[in-house]
């Protein structure tokens, strides 16, 4: 049985603008978020069957909600992210505390090097992507290659919409891949179909990648994705997915749909 | 020449993510250049590569921009120390593990800077002045006790030549030698340059003097008239010879014989071989060469054009030379410092018909002064490569088939 890493909205909300999607003056409705990140909890325990783990929300770390951003979990070890932005540094201690209370190996990397996590290292059994400029420096992935003997491939994101890889590049079960090109530079985007088949790739619709499409969570051959994104859903649903849209407005105020609420642990 | 440059690495899935084509792409789309040095390649899909890559550009504030615009994509500029500095133990001794200069252009770092080697030649140590500000290259020999001087190999770095502009035969830089290449370009492409050259110090510029170095076989072998033409016009400008080229000039002027064969004539001239004996003798009496000439006992040849156009002659001595004429240095180091100070002033080299000159002024010169060296025998620019100087094109010709044919190229009609 999968297991995610998850953390209870109580005290998500916009507090501060560290990428495009945050205004201050865009106010969260707390209780909508409440129901929205309940019934994507539904999903995933009752349609998915997954496992969940529920850290406890810390009053004034809105975006703790956001466990993706936690680090990487690899077999027993986990990699604390290291934040760019200092009102998400906060988030650190209490990852750490948990990952370590839960009998992980932690690992940091070294101090000066931002790395944040899941949101930012994404991949297939055979080869794993780091994206780079917007948040993660580049310099994590050789030291995280190193460590764990995989192959990652850095694809700068060009775009501050799309501030995270788990934002635009979204690897599923089957080898397929939903993601939006214009989030990569010409080299991203020719390093991505160089080693993904053109006929496994998905380039989904600016709306769509605007709506957090590519911010879904895959466990078999279940896809959890947000609402109104139909074209997306329908090419998944041709590949014999099972999808399950959530509506999670609330959430995409702040930058973060379905894949960002939660941490694979396993 | 582009002098501002850092090395900096890159490393991790550098090949499949395209990152190594993108930093090399950025360099160049902002106006630097690169090298690529120790490009390793991961064997398998999990091992990292690395390159080092070493930009260039032509001003500090080009390499500053560079430099930013690259470190996003995990460039790293290379750790860098200052170099070290020893004592010089003695007047005349280096200390030990000094460095060895090559004759390319060099820099050391000083205080977190790099700063050019002054006066770079081959087989020197690198002197640091006492405010460490400056540092030039300095012969064993002239070493003082307490000099300091540059030990190891941190904080060196030398710099490639950069391809000149200019696509002629010293583009190639390569001293590839032999007797079955076609000349007619090589010389063109010379004649080319002397005109150039001679337009540039009508000018006024620096480096911009022509050097010939030659041997008694341009005499012999009946090239006198075309050089004598050649100094005449201004395309030379500067000479290095030895007792005998000077000697057989005058001989020939004052007997028309050159090592008592008649120049004319083509055969031994009764009493010939005393001819330059009594021309060494003659010079001598008179006191010196220059005297020779305003005097009119010397009215033609290369000495006479030498000495009316005010090009600087040295002539350096050897073991086996006769007299020798007023004016040969006897003493080879002093000989080697006469040559040394002509150096920086000149812009092409042509090092004709001589083993000993040819292999003595290639170790002055620095890479980035073109240079030919013209033998009939192949193993002289063979050797002149081998020692290193391996900017020099090699001309396998005749000393006088190759002057006629410059001066030809040059205008000269008879």
């Amino acid at each position: 049985m999968s297991r995610l890493l998850v953390c209870p909205p109580d005290f998500f909300g916009i507090e501060y603008e560290i990428n495009p999607w945050m205004r201050l003056s865009n106010r969260v409705d707390r209780q909508q978020a409440v129901r929205q990140w309940h019934e994507l909890m539904t999903v995933f325990e009752q349609d998915l069957h997954v496992s969940l783990e529920r850290m406890t929300p810390v009053s004034g770390l809105p975006d703790l909600v956001f466990t993706a951003n936690a680090g990487v979990v690899v077999e027993h070890t986990a990699v604390i992210s290291h934040f760019r932005y200092a009102e998400r540094q906060r988030e650190e201690a209490y990852f750490e505390r948990w990952f370590r209370e839960h009998g992980y190996d932690v690992m940091t990397i070294e101090r000066g090097l931002c790395f944040e996590g899941a949101g930012d290292l994404l991949g297939f059994p055979g080869v794993w992507f780091g994206g780079y400029r917007q948040r993660s420096d580049i310099r994590a992935f050789p030291i995280l290659s190193e460590r764990f003997h995989r192959e990652i491939i850095p694809l700068e994101l060009v775009d501050n919409r799309f501030y995270h890889l788990d934002t635009c590049f979204c690897p599923l079960s089957g080898g397929e891949l939903l993601y939006f090109p214009s989030a990569f530079d010409a080299y991203g985007q020719a390093a991505i179909t160089e080693r993904i088949p053109s006929e496994l790739c998905f380039a989904v619709p600016e709306a769509e990648a605007l709506n957090f499409a590519c911010n879904a969570v895959c466990i078999g051959k279940h896809v959890v994705l947000p609402a109104r994104c139909s074209s997306t859903q329908a090419w998944l649903d041709d590949r014999d997915y099972t999808t399950h849209a959530v509506a999670l407005d609330e959430f995409i105020k702040s930058g973060g749909a379905a894949k960002c609420l939660t941490l694979a642990l396993d | 020449m582009n002098h501002h440059q850092e090395c900096v690495v890159l490393q991790g899935h550098i090949i499949d993510s395209l990152l190594l084509p993108k930093v090399l792409d950025l360099i160049l789309m902002m106006g630097g250049t690169f090298d690529l040095e120790d490009v390793q390649i991961g064997k398998t899909r999990e091992e990292p590569s690395r390159a080092r890559i070493v930009i260039r550009a032509t001003s500090k504030a080009l390499l500053d921009d560079i430099l930013k615009a690259i470190q996003p994509h995990g460039a790293s500029v290379e750790d860098e120390a200052d170099c070290h500095i020893g004592i010089a133990p003695n007047d005349g001794v280096l200390p030990d593990d000094f460095y060895a200069t090559t004759h390319l252009p060099t820099q050391i770092r000083l205080k977190e800077q790099w700063i050019d080697v002054e006066g770079i030649e081959m087989d020197l140590a690198v002197r640091v002045d006492a405010r460490q500000s400056a540092a030039h290259a300095i012969p064993m020999g002239e070493v003082r006790k307490g000099n300091h001087i540059v030990i190891g190999r941190d904080g060196v770095r030398v710099v490639p030549l950069q391809r000149p502009q200019e696509r002629d035969v010293f583009g190639f830089m390569e001293s590839q030698v032999s007797a079955e290449r076609p000349h007619g370009h090589v010389i063109a492409d010379i004649a080319t340059r002397m005109r150039h050259l001679r337009a540039q110090q009508r000018q006024g510029r620096p480096q911009s003097k022509v050097l010939l170095a030659g041997g008694p076989a341009i005499i012999h072998a009946g090239g006198r008239e075309a050089l004598t033409w050649l100094i005449e016009q201004g395309f030379i400008n500067m000479l290095f010879c030895g007792n005998a080229l000077a000697a057989h000039d005058m001989e020939a002027d004052l007997y028309g014989t050159s090592l008592g064969y008649g120049l004319t004539a083509g055969r031994t001239v009764r009493h010939g071989h005393e001819h330059h004996l009594r021309t060494i003798n003659r010079i001598r009496a008179i006191g010196s060469i220059e005297a020779a000439v305003t005097s009119g006992v010397i009215k033609h040849g290369i000495m006479a054009a030498s000495v009316r156009q005010g090009v600087p002659v040295v002539m350096a001595g050897t073991i086996r030379d006769d007299g020798p004429l007023p004016g040969v240095i006897t003493d080879s180091v002093l000989a080697q410092q006469a040559m040394r100070a002509q150096i920086p002033r000149v812009g092409l080299a042509l090092l004709v018909a001589s083993t000993l000159h040819a292999v003595a002024t290639g170790n002055l010169l620095p890479a980035t002064v073109p240079t030919v060296c013209v033998d009939v025998n192949p193993s002289v620019p063979t050797k002149l490569a081998d020692r290193g100087s391996f900017q020099a094109v090699g001309l396998v010709m005749d000393a006088a088939s190759f002057l006629t044919e410059v001066a030809r190229a040059l205008g000269r009609t008879t």
